[in-house]
C-alpha cells in the first residue's frame, strides 16, 4: 500500500522533528543557566561569598568542567531520574517535582475532562442553530471569554463564590481530600477559571468548524433529499467534523500549560508551575531546569499529537503531498 | 510543509483593503483608542502622584476623592492606573516594535532568498516556537532578572518567532507573483526587491499583525508582572497593580479587579476588531486569539 507507507513516513517525520525540537529546548534550558551572569555557584553564596568558598562550591558542583560534559551530565540526569538538588532548600529536585506534577496532572486532567465535552457540546448546538438566539450567546459570550486573562477570571470567581457567598475558599494550597465534597470545594475555582478560555475557543473553533462543513455540497446533498437534521449533524458532518476539531483540543491542552503557572500561582495550588515560578523567584537553576523542561516536553508532545491529528485529518496531506 | 499551528494565531492575512469595520469593530477600534489616549495623556490627568500616600488607610472604596479607590498602601488608585496604563503601554509599542522589524527583516529575507537559507532559518524558528511562550519567558528571566529593558527585548524576541511565520508566508505569496519574477529576471538585487517589491505590497497585514502582537505583548507582560518577575515596585504596570493589590480580595475588597479589567478590556477591544475583519472577510480565526 503505497499510501499507507507515505502517511506513515510523514508521521514518523514530524515525531523525528518532535525529538529534534525537545533536543533543542533541552540545549536552551540548559544554556540559559551558562548565561548566568557569574555563575550558579555566586548565586548560591550571594553576600557572604569569598573567592575561596566559591571556587570550593564550583569545585564541587563540577562547574569547572567544560559546558558540553556538564550538559551531556544533565541530560542524562534528566533522563535517567536524577535530576539533582535544590539550590534554595537542599532538597531532592526529583522528589520535589514527583510530588508536585501529580498535583498539576489532578488539575489539567480534571480541567480536560470538564472543559472539552462541555465546549463540544455547546459549539455543535451553536453550529445546529446557526444564528438562532443560543447561538449568538455562545458566539459573544465565547468572544468575551476568550478575551479575559485568567487572573481576571479568577479574581472574579473568587470574588463572587469566595468572599460574597463564602461556598468554596479563596486559596487551595491543600490537597490532602478528606472526601470527594472536599476535592470538589477546593478545586472547583481553579478548575473554572483555568477551563472559561479554552472552553471558550473550543466552542468557537468547533462551531466554525461544523458550519464550515454545512456549507458544503455533500450536505446540501443531503439536505435535499430530506435528511433531517439532527441525522445531518451526528452522521454526515461530524464525522467530517472530529479530525479539524481534535487538531484543536490538543492546542488548546497545549495553551492550558501557561494558563496553568497563572492559576496555580492565583490559588496558592502546590503544583508544578508554582514551583516554577517560585524557583524562578529564587534563581533556583536545577528545579526552573527541570521543571521547564517538563513544560516544554509536554507542550511538543501534545502539539505533535495536534499535528499527527491535522495528517490523519486531512486526506491531502495523508497521501504525502499537497 | 505547515500543520502546526502555535498557540498564537499566525494570523490570517486579513486584506485590510477590503475589510470595513462594522459596529463590533468599531467599539473595538474605540475601547484601544481609549486606552492610547490614557497612556498619552494619563500623567497629566492623574489627580496625584502615583506614588504619593494620600490615605492612612488601604482599600477605601471608590469615592468622588479617590474615584476607585486607595490601594493596599493607602496610594491612589485611580492615578496609579493612569500611569501604569502608560509604562504598560510603552512597554509593549517597544517589544513589539523589535517583533516586528527582526520577524519581518528574517521573514522576508527568508522567503526571497530562498533554498538552504529559507531552510535554515524556518527550522530555527520553529524549534523557538515550540516553546511556550510564557515558560520561555520565565527561563530568560530567571538568568538575567527582572529588568525593564530584559523584559522588553524578551518580549520582542519571543513574538518575533510568530512574526517571522507571518511574514514569511506573506513574502513566499509575493514571491511568485509576476512582478517580482519580473524584477528578478530585470536582474534586481535580493535588496532592491524586498525593499520596493515586496515590502510595500505586504505591508497592510503586517500592521494588522502588528496590532494583534501589542496586545498579547500586553497580555504577556501583565503574566509576568502579576506573578511577580515583571515590573518591580515601586514602579506599576497593570499587572503589578492586580498583583499588590491581591491581598485585599481575601478581606473583601474588590481594587484588584480595576486594573484586571483594563487588561481585559484591552484584549476585548483586540478581539472584536480581528474577529470583525474575519467575518468579513469570510476567513475563520484559525488558532487560538488569545
Amino acid at each position: 500500500m503505497k499510501g499507507q507507507a507515505l502517511f506513515a513516513t510523514l508521521i514518523l517525520k514530524r515525531a523525528g522533528a518532535g525529538i529534534f525540537t525537545l533536543w533543542f529546548v533541552s540545549i536552551l534550558v540548559f544554556a540559559a543557566s551558562a548565561i548566568l551572569p557569574g555563575d550558579v555557584a555566586e548565586a548560591v553564596l550571594g553576600q557572604s561569598a569569598t573567592p575561596e568558598t566559591i571556587a570550593a562550591l564550583r569545585e564541587k558542583l563540577g562547574l569547572t568542567r567544560p559546558l558540553w560534559e556538564q550538559y551531556g551530565d544533565w541530560l542524562f540526569g534528566f533522563v535517567s531520574g536524577d535530576l539533582g538538588q535544590s539550590l534554595a532548600s537542599g532538597a531532592d529536585v526529583t522528589q520535589l517535582i514527583m510530588d508536585r506534577l501529580s498535583n498539576t496532572l489532578l488539575l489539567g486532567g480534571l480541567t480536560a475532562a470538564i472543559a472539552v465535552p462541555f465546549a463540544l457540546l455547546i459549539g455543535l448546538v451553536a453550529a445546529t442553530f446557526p444564528g438562532s438566539a443560543g447561538d449568538r450567546a455562545v458566539t459573544i459570550g465565547s468572544l468575551v471569554l476568550v478575551s479575559v486573562p485568567e487572573y481576571l477570571m479568577a479574581t472574579i470567581l473568587v470574588m463572587i463564590f469566595a468572599i460574597k457567598l463564602g461556598w468554596f475558599p479563596a486559596v487551595s494550597y491543600t490537597t490532602e481530600f478528606t472526601s470527594f465534597g472536599h476535592l470538589f470545594s477546593v478545586m472547583v475555582l481553579p478548575i473554572l477559571a483555568l477551563s472559561a478560555s479554552i472552553t471558550a475557543q473550543m466552542a468557537r473553533m468547533t462551531r466554525a468548524t461544523v458550519l464550515n462543513i454545512l456549507g458544503s455540497t455533500f450536505i446540501e446533498m443531503a439536505l435535499l433529499k430530506g435528511v433531517s437534521r439532527w441525522r445531518i449533524i451526528f452522521t454526515h458532518a461530524l464525522p467530517n467534523a472530529i479530525g479539524p476539531i481534535a487538531n484543536v483540543v490538543a492546542l488548546n491542552l497545549a495553551y492550558l500549560l501557561s494558563g496553568v503557572v497563572i492559576v496555580e500561582t492565583i490559588f496558592a495550588y502546590p503544583g508544578l508551575a508554582k514551583l516554577l515560578v517560585d524557583a524562578v523567584a529564587s534563581r533556583d537553576f536545577p528545579v526552573v531546569q527541570s521543571c521547564a523542561l517538563i513544560f516544554c516536553a509536554s507542550y511538543t508532545v501534545l502539539m505533535l499529537v495536534a499535528d499527527v491529528l491535522a495528517i490523519l485529518a486531512n486526506p491531502r496531506l495523508r497521501r504525502g503531498g499537497h | 510543509m505547515q500543520t502546526s499551528i502555535s498557540s498564537e494565531p499566525a494570523i490570517v492575512a486579513v486584506p485590510a483593503k477590503a475589510a470595513r469595520l462594522g459596529a463590533a469593530g468599531y467599539v473595538g477600534v474605540a475601547i484601544l483608542v481609549f486606552w492610547l489616549l490614557i497612556a498619552i495623556a494619563g500623567r497629566l490627568v492623574a489627580p496625584y502622584d502615583p506614588t504619593e500616600f494620600v490615605s492612612d488607610e488601604g482599600f477605601l472604596a471608590p469615592s468622588l476623592q479617590f474615584l476607585l479607590g486607595t490601594d493596599y498602601l493607602g496610594r491612589d488608585l485611580f492615578s496609579r492606573l493612569l500611569v501604569g496604563t502608560q509604562l504598560t503601554l510603552v512597554m509593549a509599542l517597544i517589544a513589539t516594535m523589535i517583533a516586528s522589524s527582526v520577524g519581518t527583516f528574517l521573514g522576508v529575507f527568508a522567503a526571497v532568498a530562498g533554498g538552504w537559507v529559507d531552510m535554515a532559518l524556518s527550522r530555527v524558528n520553529d524549534a523557538f516556537l515550540s516553546f511556550p511562550t510564557t515558560i520561555l519567558g520565565l527561563v530568560i528571566i530567571a538568568a538575567l532578572g527582572s529588568h525593564i529593558p530584559v523584559l522588553v527585548i524578551t518580549t520582542g524576541l519571543i513574538y518575533s518567532t510568530s512574526v517571522f511565520r507571518v511574514s514569511r508566508a506573506l513574502a513566499m505569496d509575493q514571491a511568485q507573483l509576476d512582478y517580482v519574477v519580473v524584477a528578478k529576471a530585470r536582474g534586481e538585487g535580493r535588496w532592491w526587491i524586498i525593499a520596493h517589491e515586496v515590502l510595500p505590497n505586504i505591508f497592510a497585514p503586517l500592521l494588522v499583525d502588528f496590532g494583534m502582537r501589542l496586545t498579547f505583548a500586553i497580555l504577556f507582560l501583565s503574566a509576568l508582572s502579576f506573578l511577580g518577575l515583571g515590573v518591580q515596585p515601586p514602579l506599576a504596570d497593570w499587572g503589578t497593580l492586580v498583583r499588590e493589590n491581591m491581598t485585599g480580595l481575601t478581606s473583601g475588597v474588590f481594587t484588584p479587579i480595576f486594573p484586571a479589567m483594563a487588561i481585559a478590556s484591552f484584549a476585548i477591544g483586540l478581539n472584536l476588531i480581528v474577529d470583525d475583519l474575519a467575518t468579513r472577510s469570510g476567513q475563520h480565526i484559525v488558532g487560538k486569539l488569545i
